[in-house]
């Protein structure tokens, strides 16, 4: 019984760091989202911007031309959307090989993923950065509920916690994920996500995933702390930690001599 | 050696002399609420403290209930009285609890003291009587002796339950060949999950999943059985990576390919396409059908490939179904392969 | 209760107490067990938290019937959360979440009653546990065991019929796996599934069946079940763990009026305010996340709760590709192989209290509680059991491994198919290893003392550590267990060996070839003699400082 206390005390520290985490990052998010400017119509100068750009910054992976090489696809074709979703997130410019590409800090500020977004539209015509009428969030949470559980949550989550794939691959968490981030996965389909085109969801159906998401992201768990919404595993580990970690402290307590 | 252990057979058991007698029930410590009446009346106001605490945490419970009712659409109310009159509630059993211990702990007696333990075997007497009353029961009764009323008994206690069985009968419908057929056949269109808006084959660009269902199924009398069985998923590859067998050759079109939703193991719906490795994954027991391969098994503990659904395009482009499942979908059952 | 003895005394209690007992001898039963003693240990109150977690869960429970509608029929939501304002759902669901939602005291409830039932499986679990590495399942205890044992699975199939009545997404997909296994039984899976849901799955019929099992068969077999249990501690008395005074043929603790009235009653409340506390600070199955039920998605990180887990873990952790043809029909080993994987552990651990008697052949009775180390082989057969179990529910959350700890699904799904079959095998040797050296440990302190860290040098230069020998208290502690030895092979009257004698000689061989016996008393004194007198620290001569004489409060 003496291991009961740090045993007790680790996880307690574990989900403070945790929530503070999310918390602080869930802020984060939020100004973030503030801060995105209307989409400009690209002009003859970001477009050559955007050139030197990607000559500087991903032709070395991706060709000259945004023709492909070894180490990365061709990218004609694959429309601003993507660039604004890859760069726009910080998987772009990718850091180590692996399973799957992180989200990272930023490396260039919007101005410049605008420019390389112009670019490589400039290639081929692809998938546009999209209208802000469909990332406001004001659509029908019901139906983008239903449409987000059909074709969404058995990678990423009921509430967008994410999920696992296979061989070290994963569906990220959605929650405090840009708007605009969201609809580009949709149309472009990143790494292993397959494509979502406007005739399979249409805007206005990915409006309405973006609104549920909105409200999931916005509205507190009404039944207290959520455990990281990931259902009856974080439930069950809570009542034999936690629960247990109070109950036995308490039986210890009661069978123990008074002095 | 105890009492208890000179009636019974050890067994395996060694019998070694201990080095000492059993010196008895360890002496008892005296606590500081026996020793000073102050330490004693401390404690009785922390029990006390602890009592009045429960009384305040039911007050705590019954406002929340009064200060946040229902507002209709307004979640914040619902997530305050749960919160206030669950904090309340739980401030009243614990202080209740709490003080109940804290009182037993330090105020009532704590001596151990001891009782004897007497074997749950019945004297001999007293099995001697019990023999003896059944005796005389199967005497007066002549259970043994009439042979015709005992068997007859026993006949009759054999077969009566079987009514009762037999009554549950109607559970549920005898299984016909249902379960090998689902709301696929010819000339179906494939539509949209949920809406059943119906799928051109231009609109299945290439690493695009489409989750659907048979037209009219939202029509359907029995829409969630159906759905349950007829759950489709369509994904365009590249011809070029489609290892497909050449019997089923017709069964795609242009890279198009439909396969049954429904997982082969226990009937998740196995839904997580990865667009670059055509790797299907169920999310229940990690089931990894390979999409390009003819959804065979390479992952997970099922064993049967997703049945492919045939398909085809109608004349006005939309992308219809060519037959039912050729075999049965969803998980394995005994006569699973038998023709019907 | 107490009201009855003072009678005498006059007044309103004495009346009413009169009154009562002219009618029922309540006195009789006062007498009886109002001084009952029991032993005081915290692991004693294990199988209280699950008894009291148990009326919670009728208490709150019953709260929640007056509300929950078990109706598959299908409607649209009109209740106050947004995200399915207008979702087509059955009235199960939309019941559910207008309890959650928009009845005051229902989410309370409704997370109490969830809470209370995971912790009522997990302290039947642990309670069983205690009793397995106490032994406290030997004679006359091992009818009890059995009852205990039933109580386990009544509460595994109450939690999973109740995991199942919202009708929403996540338990809509775990009633598919259990149709998608039960259809997997040989020759009768396929009627059974049709029994279950009225037809083909999933029917409209199944949430009020599952209902009437949860609210009145199950519950009713665990109250049965609960009267047996209480019954047979009454009958047999507590056990108590060894230690001086404590013998077969006593109890010793503390008395039920006003100790036990107290302290257990006190734990009743103690149990209900954490679950109370906890449910109104974290969230429990939120199944207005997970959406209605419909057969087409799914929610990654579908789970069961934590004790169905390890059936779902066997279920992930069985090989591609099993399934065996027999003529034209199949047996889908994918299923069965870890359905008849779960049911040999369940019956390995129903039978074990028997097994372990027939290897001993002790047909005493034992009250006092072995000390697990002072039974290494089945202290190490509950380590391995509890290691096998442990993967199985471990690889129920193989995807949440894989994406927490950010390594591969399919690697964490194979290193969990090796644990199965390795981990007990290391559990059970390492248990064995640690418990005899504890044993050697205690042997080595009744023989010679405990280490003081004082160095002496004696008169003719020899260093030697000072040992300090441990009280009668304490040496009693170390020395009383119950120890057995192997058997050999030997004919039966009839001058035969039979298979039977030959397979217990050989477990008995594996129980009890490695042991540490017990201090006897020719060692004991060989021991003393040994030391020179001038070495030993005499232990009258030393004030025991923790020992104060005997005093009774009063």
């Amino acid at each position: 019984m003496n291991q009961e206390k740090p045993l007790r005390r680790r996880p307690w520290a574990a989900g403070l760091v945790i929530f503070l985490g999310l918390a602080l990052s869930g802020g984060g998010y939020a100004a973030a989202t503030q801060a995105v400017k209307t989409e400009e119509v690209s002009t003859a100068d970001q477009i050559s911007e955007g050139r030197n750009l990607f000559l500087a910054n991903c032709a070395s992976c991706h060709g000259t031309n945004g023709e492909g090489a070894i180490g990365g696809p061709s990218l004609i074709g694959v429309g601003a959307a993507s660039v604004d979703f890859q760069v726009g997130t910080g998987r772009m410019p990718g850091q180590a090989s692996g399973p799957q590409l992180f989200k990272k800090p930023l490396q260039f500020t919007q101005e410049q993923i605008s420019a390389m977004a112009a670019y490589v539209a400039s290639l081929a015509p692809g998938p546009a950065i999209p209208a802000d009428e469909y990332l406001a969030g004001n659509g029908d949470p019901t139906h983008g509920g239903e449409l987000f559980r059909i074709n969404c949550a058995m990678c990423h989550n009921a509430v967008g916690a994410g999920g696992a794939l296979t061989q070290g691959k994963f569906a990220p968490n959605l929650n405090g994920v840009e708007a605009k981030h969201v609809y580009e996965a949709m149309v472009t389909g990143p790494q292993n996500m397959p494509v979502f085109n406007d005739s399979n969801l249409t805007p206005e159906d990915k409006a309405d995933i973006i609104t549920y998401l909105k409200y999931v992201d916005d509205n507190q768990s009404v039944g207290g702390f959520e455990l990281g919404a990931i259902g009856p595993v974080a439930e069950g580990l809570f009542t034999w930690v936690f629960g247990f970690g109070f109950i036995i402290a308490i039986t210890v307590w009661l069978g123990a001599k008074s002095n | 050696m105890s009492e208890l252990e000179k009636v019974y057979q050890a067994g395996l058991a060694t019998d070694i002399e201990r080095p000492i007698k059993d010196p008895g029930i360890e002496p008892h410590r005296v606590r500081m609420t026996d020793k000073s009446e102050q330490h004693a009346r401390t404690a009785e106001k922390q029990v006390a403290l602890l009592f009045g605490v429960s009384f305040v945490g039911a007050i705590i419970a019954i406002w929340g209930y009064f200060a946040f009712p229902i507002v209709a659409g307004d979640l914040s109310a619902t997530r305050n009285n749960t919160l206030w009159m669950g904090v309340g509630m739980a401030l009243s059993l614990l202080g209740i609890g709490f003080g109940a211990v804290h009182w037993a702990k330090t105020l009532m007696p704590d001596a151990e003291v001891e009782e004897a333990r007497h074997q749950a075997r019945s004297t001999d007497e007293a099995r001697a009587q019990a023999v003896e009353v059944i005796k005389l029961a199967d005497g007066e009764s002549g259970f043994s002796r009439r042979k015709l009323i005992r068997r007859s008994l026993y006949g009759a206690l054999a077969v009566f339950p079987i009514p009762a069985l037999v009554i549950f009968g109607d559970l549920g419908p005898v299984v016909g060949d249902s379960l090998k057929h689902t709301m696929w056949k010819k000339g179906t269109r494939l539509t949209k999950d949920p809406t059943g808006i119906p799928i051109k084959a231009s609109d299945v660009t290439i690493g695009s999943v489409f989750h659907v269902i048979p037209e009219g199924l939202n029509e359907s009398e029995h829409k969630l059985e159906e759905k349950a069985k007829a759950s489709v998923l369509l994904v365009r590859v590249n011809p070029e990576e489609l290892n497909e067998d050449p019997a089923k050759a017709d069964w795609s079109y242009d890279g198009i390919v439909a396969y049954s939703k429904i997982c082969t193991h226990v009937g998740c719906p196995v839904a997580l396409y990865e667009q670059h490795t055509h790797h299907l994954l169920c999310p229940c027991h990690q089931s990894t059908f390979d999409l390009a391969n003819h959804c065979e098994v390479i992952f997970g503990p099922a064993s049967r490939p997703l049945p492919q659904l045939p398909i085809a395009v109608d004349a006005e482009g939309y992308l219809v179904a060519q037959s039912d499942f050729l075999e049965p979908v969803g998980p394995t059952f005994w006569d699973i392969r038998k023709e019907s | 209760m107490s009201t009855a003895t003072e009678a005498k005394s006059g007044g309103f209690l004495s009346g009413t107490a009169n009154y009562l007992d002219e009618r029922t001898s309540i006195a009789v039963a006062v007498k009886t067990f109002g001084r009952k003693i029991f032993p005081d240990h915290w692991s004693f109150m294990l199988g209280e938290v699950a008894l009291y977690s148990f009326v919670v869960l009728v208490l709150s429970g019953t709260f929640l019937t007056f509300f929950f509608q078990p109706s598959m029929a299908e409607v649209h939501y009109d209740g106050s959360y947004a995200p399915l304002k207008g979702a087509e759902m059955s009235i199960a669901y939309a019941s559910s979440l207008d309890i959650s939602f928009d009845i005051r005291g229902g989410l309370i409830m409704r997370q109490v009653h969830h809470w209370a039932a995971l912790l009522f499986v997990s302290a039947a679990g642990l309670h069983m546990m205690r009793v397995f590495f106490t032994g406290a399942f030997r004679k006359p205890r091992e009818l009890n065991w059995i009852v205990g044992f039933v109580l386990f699975i009544l509460g595994m199939a109450a939690g999973f019929s109740g995991y199942s009545l919202p009708d929403d997404l996540l338990s809509g997909n775990g009633l598919r796996i259990i149709d998608g296994m039960v259809k997997g039984i040989p020759f009768i899976g396929t009627a059974i599934s049709s029994g279950l849901f009225g037809g083909e799955f999933p029917g409209t019929e199944i949430v009020a069946r599952l209902y009437s099992v949860h609210i009145m068969i199950v519950p009713a077999l665990i109250i049965l079940f609960i009267g047996l249990h209480l019954m047979m501690v009454v009958i047999h008395k507590h056990t108590h763990y060894s230690g001086p005074g404590k013998r077969d043929d006593n109890v010793v603790g503390y008395p039920l009026a006003p100790v036990y009235v107290a302290k257990a009653g006190g734990f009743f409340f103690l149990v209900f305010g954490v679950i109370m506390a906890i449910a109104a600070t974290f969230t429990i199955n939120p199944i207005w996340n997970y959406g209605p039920y419909d057969p087409s998605p799914v929610s990654a990180g579908t789970q069961p709760d934590w004790y169905i887990g390890w059936l779902d873990g066997a279920l992930r952790l069985a090989p591609s590709n099993l399934d065996v043809n027999i003529g034209e029909y199949t047996i889908p080993m994918g299923v069965m192989l870890p359905l008849i994987v779960s049911l040999v552990f369940l019956a390995a651990v129903a039978a074990y209290p028997f097994i372990e008697n027939w290897v001993t052949q002790d047909k005493r009775e034992h009250h006092v509680l072995d000390r697990p180390r002072n039974a290494p082989t089945r202290t190490a057969i509950g380590a391995a059991g509890a290691t096998f179990y442990a993967v199985l529910w471990a690889g129920a959350s193989t995807d949440l491994i894989a994406i927490n700890f950010q390594v591969s699904l399919n690697s964490v799904l194979t290193t969990m198919q090796i644990l199965l079959i390795i981990g007990p095998i290391i559990a059970y040797w390492v248990t064995k290893r640690a418990c005899l050296s504890l044993q050697r440990k205690d042997r080595e302190i009744a023989l010679h003392g405990r280490e003081t860290g004082r160095v002496v040098r004696l008169p003719h230069g020899e260093y030697i550590e000072v040992h300090e020998p441990v009280d009668e208290y304490e040496l009693w502690k170390l020395v009383d267990f119950k120890d057995y030895q192997p058997t050999m092979v030997r004919p039966n009257k009839n001058g035969k060996i039979t298979f039977g004698t030959r397979i217990r000689a050989a477990v008995s061989k594996i129980y009890f070839e490695d042991r540490i016996a017990p201090v006897s008393k020719t060692e004991f004194e060989l021991a003393h003699h040994e030391h020179a007198p001038a070495i030993e620290e005499k232990p009258a001569a030393k004030p025991k400082a923790k020992r104060k004489p005997k005093a009774i409060a009063k």
